[in-house]
């Protein structure tokens, strides 16, 4: 698992100014997480999809990252149309299944999606070295930026050391059984994983600062605010508040 | 006929797009011991990996003891009866201490906890580190880590060893005890090593793998 894997691209979303796509995104996603009702949520989704299909981005990846979201959302399922009191309902035996309660789960599927998908086009087609410098551009604190950027390395730096000990406990043959074995192995997997990820992220940071690291991030290809950039953020910006406005006097 | 421990046939690999193993033939036969040289990023790696089970070839087949392996589960009693050392010995050891390394093979394999007593204790007298069996793995040497991981595999008792670059970062005492411990306690295997003196020490026999393919390179 390649973590910046929709990164590379040359599409017109790869090379838009990140602040752009920043602020683009933060709208969109504040007012299709407030919107209700299924008609609003659904255009916004429309919307979303339009922003993958300027990406161009490799469809198995995207279809594994949405596969893995939606599995949450499965949840949502088995519980709110069932605890979503209201009528009319349907009944399945004993259990009473609201039809309000199937709407809002709907709406809520529609919405966890469409905010998905928008992350995906506007926020995963930069490096986080460009999201992170763009936050500061945008004035975001240096020390909420800082901590954003490498809690997502050492995430990268977790997955890795995951990868390397799950090798090492196949290689010796290991098989899981229902005994003590199996368990102790799983706590020695899951300590090994902490105390080697710390000490890795250690190594990265003394290897950051011997390279003269104080904290902010210096780009090598900066970004540039075109005119076309601000057109689109604009363009977008306003399609997005006009859909919730439309949304609000329906 | 020498009894066929492994035997790759037509093996092609490639990451994503960049192809790195075109249709590899290879057989290492019981009591056979070989070099693998080549330059860097070749495959050396990926193709013990494909030995393994932990890499997929994209075309071509893998026999293990006679057997096609293709499956988890064929895998299985490969990486019971293959031992491999991995390139960076940081990547091997995960337990909290030397001691309960070296023990995961044995007890991996069924063994009883008095028998894997026993062997721990020998091999720890085999490989003189007897006073580094409390210590936990974090506090060791490079070189002491290698020699600890070479004994973890070394535990399982394995007919045939795959070693990936053994004597790279290692003090000419270590790599003394390591030619030696090759010599003497190994029958069969396959050696990764840019290190050709040291190959010339340990092997038969030497292969080249170079552009995806594998050629003979020199005999001793």
């Amino acid at each position: 698992m390649h973590l910046e894997v929709f990164a590379e691209g040359d599409s017109f979303l790869h090379k838009l100014d990140p602040r752009i796509k920043i602020s683009v995104f933060l709208t969109f996603a504040i007012l299709c997480a407030i919107s209700k009702g299924i008609l609003i949520p659904s255009l916004y989704f429309m919307l979303s999809l339009f922003f993958i299909l300027i990406a161009k981005l490799n469809f198995k990846n995207l279809l594994n990252r949405l596969v893995g979201a939606n599995f949450f959302i499965l949840f949502i399922w088995i519980f709110i149309p069932l605890s979503y009191k209201s009528n009319p309902y349907i009944e399945f035996g004993s259990f009473k299944i609201s039809y309000e309660g199937i709407k809002y789960a709907l709406s809520i599927t529609i919405k966890c999606n469409a905010i998905i998908l928008a992350t995906i086009a506007l926020l995963s087609t930069s490096t986080i070295f460009s999201i992170a410098h763009a936050m500061l551009h945008l004035r975001l604190p240096s020390k909420l930026v800082t901590i954003f950027f490498l809690f997502y390395r050492y995430i990268s730096v977790v997955h890795e050391e995951y990868t390397k000990i799950k090798r090492a406990v196949l290689a010796r043959g290991f098989r899981p059984k229902t005994d003590l074995h199996t368990y102790k192995t799983y706590a020695y997997i899951v300590s090994a994983l902490l105390i080697k990820s710390f000490e890795r992220s250690e190594e990265i940071y003394k290897a950051m600062l011997a390279r003269g690291f104080k904290g902010f991030f210096p780009l090598f290809e900066h970004f540039k605010l075109r005119k076309i950039d601000l057109a689109f953020g604009i363009g977008i910006g306003l399609v997005i508040i006009f859909i919730y406005i439309w949304g609000l006097y329906k | 006929m020498e009894k066929s421990i492994i035997k790759l046939e037509n093996i092609s690999f490639s990451y994503d797009s960049y192809s790195v193993l075109t249709d590899i033939n290879f057989e290492l036969r019981l009591g056979e011991k070989v070099g693998l040289i080549g330059p860097n990023g070749a495959g050396k790696t990926t193709l013990l990996y494909i030995i393994m089970g932990f890499l997929k070839p994209n075309s071509g087949r893998v026999f293990i003891f006679g057997k096609e392996r293709k499956g988890e589960k064929d895998f299985l009693e490969v990486r019971q009866k293959l031992g491999l050392l991995f390139q960076d010995s940081d990547s091997q050891l995960f337990c909290p201490t030397v001691k309960e390394d070296i023990a995961f093979g044995p007890l991996n394999l069924g063994r009883d906890r008095n028998e894997v007593k026993e062997i721990v204790k020998d091999i720890a007298k085999l490989f003189n580190i007897e006073h580094l069996l409390e210590r936990p793995v974090y506090k060791l040497s490079t070189g002491e880590k290698k020699i600890i991981a070479l004994a973890t595999v070394f535990a399982m008792n394995p007919i045939c060893y795959l070693l990936d670059e053994p004597s790279s970062g290692l003090d000419e005492e270590t790599k003394e005890k390591l030619i030696y411990f090759l010599k003497n306690h190994v029958k069969t295997c396959l050696i990764v090593s840019h290190d050709q003196t040291f190959l010339k020490e340990t092997v038969d026999k030497i292969y080249l793998l170079k552009r995806g393919q594998i050629s003979f390179y020199q005999d001793f």
